[in-house]
């Protein structure tokens, strides 16, 4: 396996540290004028999600990770393993377990896609796009004429999510919602 | 190589004008104080044996010679010239470090570098001060020793202290395996680096003086309080190493010496050995005028005269986008 060498450290590397694989967040270059340099680093730990602070010399290297992000489609869950195939056309497929699943499962909304990070080859992350719509099933009635004054209300949606939406939004409605918030961005005219 | 380049330069047009008149104001000080500007060589057919300064090889060929060394800085060249009778003496140039990319660093970056011929270290860190705060605008810097400043910062004594008790103290920051390797003076950076430079100059710039004689380079060293230490000093503003400048070495001798002594720590350290400039030895032996110098990171004091922490900022062009 490749590695990288302290003047290939830069953020977005995929490195193993301690046999965990992480994402480099940050490097700093530190050195006095004529002295020792060294690289202080931040790293998440893709395995705990942590975010680890170490300090490295000059020309020492890290272990690259098997790590790569790809496109991936929601297809069903068997109630064990969430199950994902890949939008290039090989139909191979992936299963993710709850852990790579995460907070991910309550915007997961089948034929939608979401990036799939493999760790040697198996799920390790599902992160949903930064927008998903889906349909409200359970909300107080709308109030209507409402539409200005601020106010909200809770409302289920298909997944299972419950997200704070303004006091108009009715049952059946197509919301656009905010994964990285949790929050209600806008209605979806329907076509 | 990307899909996206990004053609426009990193700092801005108000940025690229304050350059242009820090460039203005360091020529004018000089001028009236008849020091002489001169031009020396980047690409040249010696780098630096300094165990922890790259220069970049350059596969440059010409005179039946293959391969040259874009400069570290022009000091050699520089002491040539005082050699040979140039008197006091500034330039401004472009220098090359390899590998040094960050937040405070480029590979290739502009040094401004002097010497004054009859100074002493003190008579220069003055001028120093006249130069840094004329343009800054700062109060006059306050003097600290190295010594202390570890003695405050890190609670160690950094000619007291054993290798043991040093290489304990690294552990904060390292793993054993790694300290193992580093010395002591590499111990002594990463304390320096970590736990004292952050607070160096903050409320005040800051020299600091009385280096360990083994970091000396090429300054002079003498006794103080039963400790050799080097007529070295730094200036701090706001936590950046602003410049390093000596009471020069004057003995050809010894700088052969330190020149052997850092190719001993470069083959420890698996670095290539670097082969001793010998035209700058013999300028030595042919007598160095007593003098001090100094160099002085002309982007770094941009950054502070601008108020940014990041040196792309200061750059038209830094390396990512070179």
């Amino acid at each position: 396996m490749a590695s990288y060498s302290t003047n290939e450290f830069r953020s977005g590397l995929k490195v193993l540290l301690d046999g965990d694989p992480c994402i480099m967040l940050d490097n700093e270059f530190v050195k006095p004028g004529k002295g020792q340099a060294f690289n202080r680093v931040k790293l998440r730990n893709l395995m705990t999600n942590r975010v680890w602070e170490r300090t490295f010399k000059s020309g020492e290297s890290l272990e690259a990770a098997d790590v790569i992000d790809q496109d991936m489609e929601y297809l069903y869950t068997d109630g064990e393993f969430w199950h994902f195939m890949l939008t290039d056309g090989s139909f191979e497929q992936y299963p993710a377990d709850a852990k790579a699943v995460g907070d991910t499962v309550k915007w997961l909304k089948e034929q939608d896609v979401y990036t799939v990070t493999l760790y040697n080859g198996a799920p390790l992350i599902v992160t949903p796009p930064n927008f998903v719509e889906l349909e409200v099933v359970d909300t107080d009635p709308g109030m209507k004429g409402d539409t200005a004054q601020g106010g909200s209300k809770p409302a289920t949606l298909s997944t299972g999510a419950v997200v704070n939406v303004p006091l108009f939004i009715t049952i059946g409605e197509v919301l656009k919602v905010d994964t990285r918030s949790g929050e209600y961005v806008s209605r979806v005219k329907s076509s | 190589m990307t899909e996206n380049p990004v053609w426009q330069p990193s700092a801005s047009q108000a940025v690229l004008k304050s350059r242009a008149q820090q460039l203005a104001f360091v020529r004018g000080f000089f001028a009236e104080r008849r020091v002489l500007e001169v031009e020396t060589p980047v690409l040249a057919q010696h780098g630096v044996t300094d165990v922890n300064l790259d220069g970049v090889f350059a596969d440059v060929s010409a005179m039946g010679r293959r391969g040259g060394w874009l400069q570290t800085s022009p000091e050699y060249h520089m002491k040539r010239l005082l050699a040979a009778g140039s008197g006091s003496i500034y330039q401004i140039s472009k220098v090359f470090r390899n590998g040094e990319c960050g937040r405070r660093h480029n590979p290739e970056f502009s040094l401004l570098e002097w010497y004054r011929v009859g100074f002493d270290d003190n008579a220069l860190m003055a001028e120093v001060s006249d130069l840094v705060c004329g343009w800054l605008g700062c109060p006059p810097p306050r003097l600290r020793s190295y010594r202390e400043a570890m003695k405050v910062w890190a609670q160690l004594d950094p000619f007291e202290i054993t290798d043991r008790d040093l290489a304990r103290r690294c552990e904060q920051w390292l793993a054993p395996g790694q300290i193992a390797g580093l010395g002591r003076d590499g111990c002594l950076d990463l304390v320096m680096s970590f736990a004292v430079e952050p607070h160096l100059g903050q409320d005040v710039p800051e020299f600091i003086t009385g280096y360990p004689a083994s970091q000396a380079a090429l300054a002079r060293v003498s006794e103080v309080d039963g400790h050799d230490m080097a007529h070295r000093f730094e200036l701090y503003i706001n936590g950046l190493e602003l410049c390093n400048g000596y009471w020069e070495l004057a003995d050809a001798g010894e700088q052969r010496q330190r020149f052997e002594a850092d190719n001993q720590l470069r083959r420890r350290a698996g670095k290539p050995e670097m082969p001793v400039d010998d035209a700058f030895l013999a300028a030595m032996a042919a007598g160095l005028p007593d003098c001090a110098g100094v160099a002085l990171g002309l982007d770094r004091l941009l950054m502070l005269k601008v108020g940014t922490k990041d040196i792309s900022d200061v750059l038209a062009f830094p390396f990512a986008r070179a």
